[in-house]
């Protein structure tokens, strides 16, 4: 059987032109680029830049909202009783326990969806997408107070419809020790947000060209080693993107562990503890200090992602 | 003043806006909607409007807000708005609101517990004294404690709420338990064990936990805290006296012995409620909605009648016997913001709220106690509160929780080292003292 393709490499490189010189086009497309996107630079600007700055400045000071008479300056005071603080230790290990279990969980998840969707015959896949996307439509705390409700005792139904697993009886109590609990936040974040990554992934898939997966076939390689051969490496942007988005996003975790635990039993967050000190305790000063710490934490888990796995976010432009 | 060029401004924004394109206009449609409805809270040349910031309940305080405002020919109308249902969310959008200075804030139904810290900071009005003598009268004492802050009233009491030992005549009876003298938790607890039937009580890291450990500790004769301070490294806790101790340890018994529901440690007031409406009911200390609940679920057809027959009602259970119980207080009382515009119309209002007919009224409908002794002497109330004398007992007897502008942090800490309470050893108080005073002195985050 002869059929003729073209060599893959020419296909998905994208042609770029040579290093140093600018074509007149890519001048005009930058400055272009800038006069559209200037505007909504600037509002971000504001509307992000002065927040994170003025959190960065009250972090200094011991500020309490409701003595404001009081607010004397502390340095860098605040950032050394956090970081000598337990707790704050705690709640990072939380914080990465959740991110890690939830987005390596959704990732695989995501993408068997992914594969569901792309496969699905054209006359359902419409169905097929409206209903994978369904929890990502619901609000986070809505999702939180449904999962809540069906693992506690006094509401749920989980006890009585799983009490043939070992371990799991009518008095069950999922929210009063750390690791159930974590269990529950945990299967609530990630049937909440495995469609975002799907989603993704899916975009993603759409990027492989077919005449690869072809070509591969025609060499005759398995169904497992197209996937790892083909498609994957030809989607590694697509997929760092997800897993970039998710992570920040994950790192932020609140809403679920407020509605069902409100932080007992050592289920408490990064985001938690900032919530705590500064709307709670009122101390605005240390509550800053939490929040810039988390803000460092996210610009951290950004860059290793960027430089680490030498995520190129312009490749996703499709260039080529 | 602000008004106008508000609605200058916005004009002009809106001239603006219709010249250039649609985006621009919407967007200053939207602005000046949001400044209309800014400018609405003054009124326009009718009765003043006070708005009262109130916490959920089931109407009552919307109905007394319309009587006051009719009662009030046209000197005022009172408007309310909704507050978030936890005490602690309550008190997290006042503080906010109020440090930002939001004259939109007339009234405010305020948690006791909070109130130092609002008088402390400066967001009440002074109370005028003629006021304060008028509003005072005939109202229990621990009410009146609660509204109190270093030596002045700074809010008005409205109704006072505690808790009572609720248990089922027939296991009582059975228990050979006699409910007309004061009980201790270490019988309740044998009485549980021997009639296999349930003890419910609040375990849930919440400030319902603190609200237990504070009937324990008052109980067996001590406070939370022993002397207060406004100076926040200058308040002398009391979790490590010996009174401290002995609550610790009844918290320990009653967790660990077997009695509590399953879900103990994350079980709230409502919890204990459905527990004490089931079939292994014995002993539940609650607040007193719990009945006109129990009442409601039975014209609802989901709790048989004969269920609330079997309640039976005593004053909260004492730590050793021969001391009587400090039973926990709770409630509701009014707050005055000082960047109100409207400071002594508002005042003038809480006067008409908490009127002993609007406290009776309150109480008959919404089944929340009143503040006032006079209100459980009505044949209504009687009618509908069989168990009225016995809160009004139980109001008289009741001890507040710790009194401090840094209620949070020490309600916080208990709630940390507390919990669970099956945990709790004496040792316990002194970790929770170290971590409150750690918090207190900015050391430790909580």
């Amino acid at each position: 059987m002869s059929t003729t393709t073209l060599p893959p490499t020419e296909k998905t490189q994208p042609v770029a032109a040579p290093r140093g010189t600018i074509s007149d086009r890519s001048r005009a497309e930058r400055k272009l680029g800038w006069l559209l996107a200037g505007p909504a630079f600037v509002v971000m600007l504001l509307v992000t830049a002065y927040p994170i700055l003025q959190a960065l400045w009250y972090s200094l000071f011991n500020y309490r909202l409701t003595d404001p008479e009081n607010r004397s300056f502390r340095g860098l005071g605040n950032y050394a009783v956090i970081l000598s603080d337990g707790l704050w230790w705690q709640a990072l290990l939380v914080t990465l326990f959740i991110t890690v279990v939830t987005v390596v969980v959704e990732l695989v998840l995501g993408f068997a969806l992914a594969l569901v969707m792309a496969k699905a015959l054209s006359s359902i896949r419409p169905v097929v997408r409206a209903a994978i996307l369904i929890p990502y439509a619901v609000i986070t705390v809505v999702s939180a107070f449904a999962w809540a409700f069906a693992f506690r005792i006094e509401t749920g139904f989980v006890n009585s419809w799983f009490a043939w697993l070992p371990g799991i009886t009518a008095d069950t109590d999922w929210f009063g020790g750390q690791w159930t609990s974590l269990l529950v936040i945990c299967l609530a974040e990630i049937w909440k947000t495995t469609p975002f990554i799907s989603l993704l992934i899916l975009a993603g898939l759409a990027q492989v060209p077919d005449v690869l997966q072809e070509a591969a076939k025609v060499d005759g390689a398995t169904w497992w080693q197209r996937m790892w051969r083909v498609t994957i490496p030809n989607m590694k942007a697509a997929i760092m993107v997800a897993l970039l988005f998710r992570t920040l996003d994950a790192f932020r975790i609140f809403d679920s562990i407020y509605i069902m635990t409100a932080g007992a039993n050592g289920t408490e967050s990064v985001s938690f503890l900032a919530y705590r000190q500064t709307i709670a305790r009122v101390e605005i000063g240390l509550g800053s200090a939490v929040s810039v710490l988390l803000f460092l934490s996210v610009v951290l888990i950004a860059f290793i992602f960027i430089k680490g796995f030498r995520i190129d976010l312009a490749q996703a432009r499709g260039e080529g | 003043m602000s008004r106008n060029s508000k609605d200058r401004s916005s004009g002009r924004a809106a001239t603006r806006g219709r010249r250039r394109q649609l985006g621009g206009a919407a967007a200053a449609a939207v602005l000046a909607s949001t400044l209309a409805a800014c400018g609405g809270g003054g009124g326009g040349g009718s009765a003043p409007v006070l708005n009262w910031y109130i916490n959920p309940d089931s109407g009552g305080q919307a109905e007394i807000a319309q009587r006051c405002s009719d009662a009030s020919n046209g000197a005022y109308t009172i408007q309310t708005s909704q507050l978030p249902r936890e005490s602690s969310a309550q008190r997290e959008q006042l503080v906010r609101r109020l440090a930002a200075s939001d004259a939109s804030i007339d009234l405010m139904s305020l948690d006791p517990p909070y109130i130092p810290e609002f008088a402390q900071a400066g967001f009440l009005a002074p109370v005028p004294d003629d006021l304060a003598e008028r509003v005072t009268e005939g109202v229990v004492q621990s009410s009146i404690d609660s509204a109190t802050w270093d030596g002045e009233l700074v809010a008005i009491p409205f109704w006072a709420n505690t808790q009572l030992l609720w248990y089922r005549q027939s296991v009582a009876e059975a228990a050979g338990l006699d409910m007309t003298q004061p009980v201790t938790w270490d019988q309740l607890v044998t009485a549980a064990q021997e009639q296999g039937k349930l003890l419910s009580a609040q375990g849930r890291r919440a400030e319902s936990l603190v609200v237990w450990l504070n009937a324990l500790v008052e109980s067996a004769g001590g406070s939370i805290i022993e002397e207060n301070s406004e100076n926040p490294e200058d308040i002398q806790l009391g979790l490590t006296s010996p009174a401290a101790a002995r609550a610790a340890e009844v918290m320990n018994t009653v967790a660990n012995s077997g009695v509590v529901g399953a879900a103990f440690s994350t079980s709230s007031e409502d919890t204990s409620a459905t527990e004490f409406e089931g079939a292994d009911a014995g002993f539940m200390v609650n607040w007193p909605f719990v009945y006109s609940r129990a009442l409601s679920a039975v014209e609802a057809g989901t709790l048989d009648a004969s269920v609330p027959e079997d309640y039976g009602w005593a004053l909260y259970p004492a730590v050793d016997a021969g001391q009587p119980s400090a039973p926990p207080f709770g409630g509701i009382d009014l707050g005055v913001s000082a960047v109100s515009q409207n400071v002594e119309l508002a005042y003038q209002a809480t006067e008409c709220i908490t009127s002993d007919e609007n406290q009776t009224y309150y109480m008959t409908t919404n089944g929340n106690p009143a503040s006032s002794a006079a209100v459980y002497d009505d044949p209504e109330v009687l009618e509908v509160f069989p168990m009225a004398p016995t809160i009004l007992e139980s109001l008289e007897a009741a001890a507040n929780r710790p009194q401090t502008p840094y209620y949070s942090e020490v309600s916080g800490a208990i709630q940390r080292e507390y919990h669970p309470p099956s945990s709790v050893t004496p040792e316990t108080g002194e970790r929770a003292q170290a971590l409150i005073e750690a918090v207190l002195s900015g050391d430790q985050l909580l």
